[in-house]
């Protein structure tokens, strides 16, 4: 079964292909995936938001070993998610890959890849994006 | 604003209710709430009913409406309104009606909560559940929603040495309540073995760390506190009411292991209370998992933030301990009928007030909570209730 339209995945494809966040101009916080305004400056923050790409290096603050895999990941688990809190401040949820699923730890430190995601059923989209991968 | 008090509750069995429909649950809980509550039909100004996602589980939307219909009001043509808040559905619809009752709009209300969850497929039921988590930032990369838990879990354990005995405990705890509830789900006994033996969903949490997917329906009636007694010699006033919302990603949370959303509705609702939480005697909080129940006991002042594991281990929340918690069984043992669960948590803490909780009843219970949460902490709902 194919579920979505192209364009709400194709609409995101800077973020997930190239870690694209956004920084505000008043405050430099920068966020991920982009705000429209700066929840801390709001409106002073409107028409200042500018695009900036992440370096995608960060450590694991928490993580789970998925057993029981949601649909279009069945193929994949047991899989390791995590939270990674990036150099640049925001933290983001994805898988771990290219190690084993007992070597992840809070704390490690990680870099993101480019990498398949999920299927959108046998004759949908194929999906791509972040995964990270442990910094040897 | 005016006092209101809850005059009336029903509850249907929650389970897999293979027989029974969407509209004959949420019918038959409406209808045993008003018989409970001695009112009449023509008296009820509207109807306020909480339903996650009646368009994914049973393809229909336009539930205020329905409900109406089905419960027999197509006459009346009462106000009907649906609310959803993810798991928090029903604590919000408590609250919306006593919102409307509060300010002087309405004198009688019926709130309800519905959920047919077992009309599609398990896998279904998960992904529809997955739906109160970010569709594009946590589930599209492969986060479940135990995922997301489990990862609340796993930095728990991290940061306060939380174990996987302690999240078992919680459930042993709820099963053990569950097994005195004549409505509960699952009405028997765990051991924490079972728990850490049972199947692996998303480590650390097993299938036993999770509530189950359900069938059920509740509903109570609401009524100005000043005409409760017209309708009843027990009415139970709602004394607080607090709702609070995060970020709908669990990443964007700067404390992992804090829900914000239950800190801050719990202010709310004990200001407006003017109480304390030791002065809280009886409390349903939202385990939809094992470590959901320890956050809670924490961020709602209960225990120390870091404490709620060697709370539980010290059977401080136990049907005897020094402040009973989930003595309905919970969402882990009672069930998880989602729209439903938010309205359940008030009726439970209403039995308890009125001294018919039967076997599972706390003794002098005076002041209730009820903690209802929806995704991983996005949405919170509390109420605070008092006999009257």
């Amino acid at each position: 079964m194919v579920d979505s339209a192209v364009p709400r995945f194709w609409r995101e494809i800077p973020q997930r292909y190239n870690l694209i966040g956004n920084q505000c101009g008043v405050c430099d916080r920068i966020y991920f995936p982009p705000m429209e305004s700066c929840p801390v400056c709001r409106r002073k923050s409107m028409d200042k938001m500018k695009n900036v790409k992440l370096s995608g290096k960060g450590e694991v603050v928490t993580y789970t070993i998925t057993h029981v895999a949601p649909e279009h990941f069945e193929g994949q688990a047991p899989y390791p998610i995590a939270i990674i809190q990036l150099d640049e401040g925001p933290r983001i949820t994805a898988q771990i890959v290219d190690c084993d699923i007992n070597d992840v730890k809070i704390g490690m430190k990680v870099q993101s890849t480019f990498r398949k995601i999920q299927e959108d059923g046998w004759v949908g989209a194929i999906y791509y994006g972040y995964k990270f991968k442990p910094v040897k | 604003m005016r006092d209101v008090a809850v005059i009336g509750l029903g509850i249907t069995k929650f389970g897999e209710l293979w027989d029974k429909s969407f509209r004959q649950l949420i019918a038959e809980a409406g209808s045993k709430a008003i018989l409970d509550a001695g009112i009449s039909g023509k008296e009820i100004d509207a109807l306020y009913v909480g339903s996650m996602s009646a368009g994914r589980f049973i393809g229909q939307e336009h539930v205020g409406a329905l409900v109406a219909d089905c419960a027999g009001f197509s006459h009346t043509h009462i106000p009907a309104v649906r609310v959803e808040s993810a798991c928090a559905s029903g604590g919000l619809a408590i609250r919306q009606g006593f919102l409307t009752v509060a300010s002087g709009m309405n004198d009688i209300v019926v709130v309800g909560g519905v959920e047919k969850m077992t009309d599609v497929v398990g896998s279904e039921a998960t992904n529809t559940l997955a739906t109160a988590a970010d569709q594009e930032w946590e589930a599209f990369f492969g986060a479940t929603f135990p995922g997301l838990y489990a990862m609340i879990a796993t930095r728990h354990m991290y940061e306060y040495g939380t174990t996987r005995e302690h999240l078992a405990q919680v459930a042993v705890k709820n099963h053990a309540n569950g097994a005195l509830n004549p409505n509960a789900q699952f009405q028997r006994e765990i051991s924490i073995e079972n728990v850490l033996n049972a199947i692996m969903v998303s480590y650390p949490l097993s299938i036993l760390d999770c509530s189950p997917v359900s069938d059920g329906a509740t509903a109570v009636i609401l009524c100005a506190a000043d005409k409760a007694k017209k309708y009843t010699d027990k009415p139970v006033k709602i004394i607080g009411s607090g709702q609070a919302s995060d970020t709908l990603a669990l990443h964007g949370r700067k404390d992992i292991c804090t829900l914000e959303a239950t800190v801050h509705a719990a202010k709310t609702a004990y200001k407006q209370a003017n109480i304390q939480p030791k002065d809280i005697d009886v409390a349903e909080v939202h385990d939809c998992f094992t470590i959901a129940e320890i956050l809670a006991i924490e961020d709602l002042g209960f225990v120390k933030k870091g404490e709620g594991g060697k709370a539980i281990d010290k059977k401080i929340t136990t049907l005897d301990g020094e402040i009973p918690v989930n003595t309905s069984g919970g969402l882990k043992a009672k069930g998880h009928p989602v729209g439903a669960t938010g309205v359940a948590q008030v009726a439970e803490i209403v039995l308890q007030l009125r001294g018919e909780a039967d076997k599972r009843q706390v003794d002098g219970a005076k002041i209730g909570l009820t903690h209802n949460i929806g995704g991983s902490g996005a949405s919170c709902i509390i109420h605070i209730l008092e006999a009257m």
